[in-house]
């Protein structure tokens, strides 16, 4: 039973390692929002499974955090703020994705070389959890880095979150106060995020966030 | 009641005149006189009360209050060395108080100023109170704040305001030398108070460490070359009762922090660390007295002179710790008490003088002496007293500034004892820089009194100048008196200082009271004595002599007839020697060294009837060499690094990215 147990978490936590990586190389936001739902739909099945094999109940709170919120709420609000902006249409690119996906296998090559070093005396489940929680982390940020949008932006920002949720609920004992506070400060942003991007598009037509630097006087 | 609680309660009295201060400063009159009316009483009190308690030897007595940290409490204690401070911290205060009295009427910005003075009072008997280095360094921060806003009183000229920068940079730099020597004295047990760290072992190397950091943070306080720039600048800013406790008495604190960390707190030192001090020391004062004799703005030129002696305190000290780190007790006494009777010594002249500079000040409105002159015919007490302090800082007999440089020499002398080649050869190298600047330091001070106060007026404010009020003569005939009487009967004042070393290096002096007619003798007989008494007996009854002989012997009648004029019978006052023209032959001589003086003379044309011109060129090198060059270094990196303030939110992001990766890389990399 050991060896199912491990082997279903190693797959659903790989699987959100490998949406991340579809992440990467959606050049639409409609398609983008999609793929973050799944990652969300990803990361609320790893973390009930993670809660059926510790037998803590709590975490189903959280898988149901994860699910309500990221996996509908904000996905659905993200595409009506995108319909409403106008920019459904749109494509991105501003870094090769096929340099990006190269960059992405680095950053999963390089936290699986550390964590699986650094956390040696760790049980088997919590470092594989660790090692994959990390390369979400990396990819998440590396989303981030390579796009321009600012709506993009969030959602590598929520992606990034999810990896922290997933490394959270690998580790045995944590307390369900601190998971309800992270999500309650994800929504927070959120909401914080969507108001701001709002008054983005009303000052320069735009949610690009390079259009922020010409405001400022940094290049014309 | 014990001296200490009489001493915190005249602390407690001065922060109190402050917030008075802050209430009377609308009316300046009573504001002046109530602040240092009420400073000055505070002071006296406080004085003769330490004074009582370094005579009668009373024991160390601890104090401890809650206030401060919570688990630390504040603790104050009045051991033989503080109440010394403390005796000249509160002469220079009740003097320097006096003074003001007379010379605040002439402040035109008085609420800037009677706030402070009786913080900044407070602030420095705290220094030499404290005993945790919580409350020592809280003090400290008080006694340099309260003086930066008294140096930034007249803050509507630049000058000052630049003064007051530099200063407030240089004394956070130095309070944050005292805090890592304080880290490293508590240790990882963190015990702060002084009672934990004495008894506590020190590594060799953190003693090492802790007295250079003592030697940054405490020098830069008293203006040790080449930590001294503010110095000159921030003194002579304040208005001249603060200069004068500035000088006299703030770089005595130091002084103090000094002291108390490295001959109480350390324990035995290494005899390696006295070479660094006396080099230290050995430089300060040739070079404070070299930038003295270029200076021609009077205020300027004392503060110069205070980092030469300074530079002799310093030297002394260095001595103390060479004997005392070979266990040569007597001589490690000898130099500790003139170290101890220099520093009470310089306290009263340069107050003193700068008494006599801000009254020269009041009653000229000039502080350049190339606009001076003449000045004796109408201020003849200031001059005499001028005079007086002029003599004792000159170390000339029978004032006191030569008992304690006299005393400095004989530990000189004694270095032939010491065991290391390296003192061996650097002691006397250092003592032939001393005498070096106790010969300038007279030729200094014949330029700054003669060039003011003899000859004939330069400028229009000098010939309409007149005596300054009752209060300033009398702040500047007592430490007169007091240098005379420190001179001529210096026997007492070792007395008194004699329990300060049994106490710290465990030995003392002989008693020097009982001797036959009042001489001094130091170590023995036959190594050297000093009879102030017999030498001030001798000038009288010398120049009395010859002043008869002459009267007698050359003709009884006095004429009056042309005085030759050397050829230039152009009798313009500015014919006179100027400040330049009498430090010109030391300049020659030094100044290619120290300051790459040039000369340089403009000659007009043949038939153009424009003046020839001589500029003088002067480089401060300290400034240019070690200040300009990192201050330099440190806008341009700031300069480069402000690009960093305006990246974009991508930039930031993959800043924050790569800095991510590359750390996560290192650790790969590492484990």
């Amino acid at each position: 039973m050991h060896g199912l147990a491990f082997d279903i978490s190693h797959s659903l936590a790989g699987g959100l390692v490998l949406v991340s990586f579809m992440m990467l190389y959606q050049d639409r936001l409609t398609s983008l929002l999609n793929v973050f739902a799944l990652h969300a739909l990803m990361l609320a099945a790893a973390v009930a499974w993670q809660a059926f094999i510790q037998d803590a109940p709590h975490l189903y709170v959280t898988a149901a955090i994860a699910l309500i919120f990221k996996a509908i709420i904000i996905p659905v609000a993200l595409r009506r703020i995108v319909y409403k902006l106008g920019i459904h249409r749109e494509v991105e690119t501003v870094v090769g994705i096929g340099m990006t996906m190269l960059a992405g296998m680095g950053l999963v090559a390089l936290s699986l070389a550390l964590m699986l070093r650094v956390t040696a005396d760790a049980d088997a489940l919590a470092r594989e959890d660790l090692a994959f929680a990390l390369s979400v982390v990396l990819l998440g940020l590396l989303f981030m880095v390579t796009r321009r949008n600012a709506v993009s932006q969030v959602v590598g920002f929520m992606s990034l979150e999810n990896g922290l949720i997933l490394a959270a609920a690998g580790a045995k004992g944590m307390p369900l106060v601190v998971e309800i506070s992270v999500a309650f400060s994800v929504l927070i942003a959120f909401i914080v995020i969507g108001i701001v991007l709002f008054r983005i598009r009303e000052r320069f037509d735009s949610v690009d966030v390079s259009q922020l630097d010409v405001s400022r006087g940094e290049r014309s | 009641m014990s001296a200490l609680a009489v001493e915190l309660g005249c602390v407690a009295a001065l922060l109190a005149t402050a917030v008075i201060g802050v209430a009377a400063a609308r009316t300046p009159r009573l504001g002046r006189v109530s602040v240092y009316g009420l400073a000055a009483i505070v002071c006296t009190i406080a004085l003769v009360s330490a004074a009582g308690a370094l005579l009668r030897q009373e024991p160390p007595a601890e104090i401890v209050l809650p206030l401060g940290l919570p688990w630390l409490g504040s603790h104050f204690s009045l051991d033989p060395l503080s109440a010394f401070f403390l005796v000249v911290v509160d002469l220079g205060g009740a003097l320097a108080s006096l003074y003001a009295l007379g010379y605040g009427r002439h402040e035109h910005a008085p609420q800037r100023v009677l706030p402070f003075y009786p913080a900044f009072l407070a602030g420095m008997n705290l220094v030499v109170l404290a005993a945790d280095a919580f409350s020592f360094l809280l003090s400290w921060e008080f006694m340099s704040l309260a003086s930066w806003a008294l140096v930034m009183a007249h803050h509507r000229e630049a000058a000052n305001r630049r003064a007051g920068y530099v200063y407030l940079l240089m004394a956070s730099f130095g309070t944050l030398m005292l805090l890592l020597a304080f880290g490293l004295l508590a240790g990882t047990a963190g015990d702060y108070g002084f009672a934990a760290i004495r008894l506590a072992p020190h590594a060799p190397w953190i003693a090492t460490l802790v007295l250079l950091l003592m030697l940054l943070g405490a020098g830069s306080k008293a203006g040790l070359v080449p930590l001294h720039v503010w110095l000159p600048l921030a003194h002579p800013a304040a208005p001249s009762q603060v200069s004068a406790l500035m000088s006299g008495v703030m770089t005595k604190v130091a002084i103090y922090g000094f002291i108390r960390v490295v001959f109480d707190l350390l324990g035995q030192p290494d005899w390696s660390t006295s070479g660094i001090v006396l080099l230290f020391g050995g430089i300060t004062a040739p070079i404070g007295i070299l930038y003295a004799l270029m200076e021609k703005d009077l205020k300027r030129l004392l503060a110069y002179s205070t980092i030469e002696n300074v530079g002799i305190i310093f030297v002394s000290l260095g001595l103390a710790l060479a004997f005392q780190a070979n266990d040569e007790k007597l001589p490690a006494a000898l130099a500790f008490t003139a170290k101890l009777f220099h520093v009470f010594n310089h306290s009263l002249f340069k107050s003193l003088l700068f008494f006599g500079a801000g009254a020269v000040l009041s009653a000229t409105g000039e502080r350049d002496m190339d606009k001076l002159g003449g000045l004796i015919h109408r201020m003849p007490v200031t001059s005499v007293v001028f005079l007086v302090g002029s003599i004792a800082i000159s170390a000339l007999p029978p004032f006191n500034g030569f008992v304690s440089e006299w005393l400095i020499f004989q530990a000189v002398l004694q270095s032939p004892q010491l065991p290391q080649w390296g003192l061996k050869i650097l002691v006397p190298a250092v003592g032939a820089l001393m005498a070096l600047a106790a010969a300038l330091a007279a030729a200094c001070f014949v330029k700054a009194y003669g060039i003011t106060f003899l000859g004939r007026p330069r400028g229009p404010a000098t010939s309409k100048a007149h005596e300054v009020d009752r209060f300033s003569l009398a702040a500047m005939i007592i430490p007169a008196a007091l240098c005379l009487f420190a001179g001529v009967l210096p026997g007492l004042v070792m007395d008194a200082l004699a329990p300060i070393a049994s106490d710290l290096l465990g030995n003392r002096l002989a008693p020097q009271s009982p001797l036959a007619w009042l001489s001094i003798v130091p170590l023995a007989e036959s190594k050297g004595s000093y009879n102030g008494l017999l030498v001030a007996a001798f000038i009288i009854v010398s120049a009395s002599l010859s002043y008869v002989a002459i009267r007698l012997l050359a003709t009884g009648s006095v004429r009056r007839g042309p005085a030759w004029g050397c050829g230039f019978t152009d009798p313009v006052p500015l014919a006179q020697y100027s400040a330049a023209g009498f430090a010109q032959p030391i300049r020659r001589v030094f100044g290619t060294l120290v300051f790459r003086a040039r000369d340089r003379v403009t000659m007009p044309p043949p038939g153009d009837i424009a003046p020839a011109r001589l500029r003088i060129e002067l480089h401060d090198q300290v400034w240019e060499r070690i200040y300009a060059p990192l201050a330099n270094g440190i806008v341009g990196t700031a300069v480069r690094l402000n690009r960093m303030q305006l990246l974009t939110i991508r930039g930031y992001l993959s800043l924050v990215f790569v800095t991510l990766v590359t750390l996560l890389l290192v650790l790969a990399i590492w484990t």
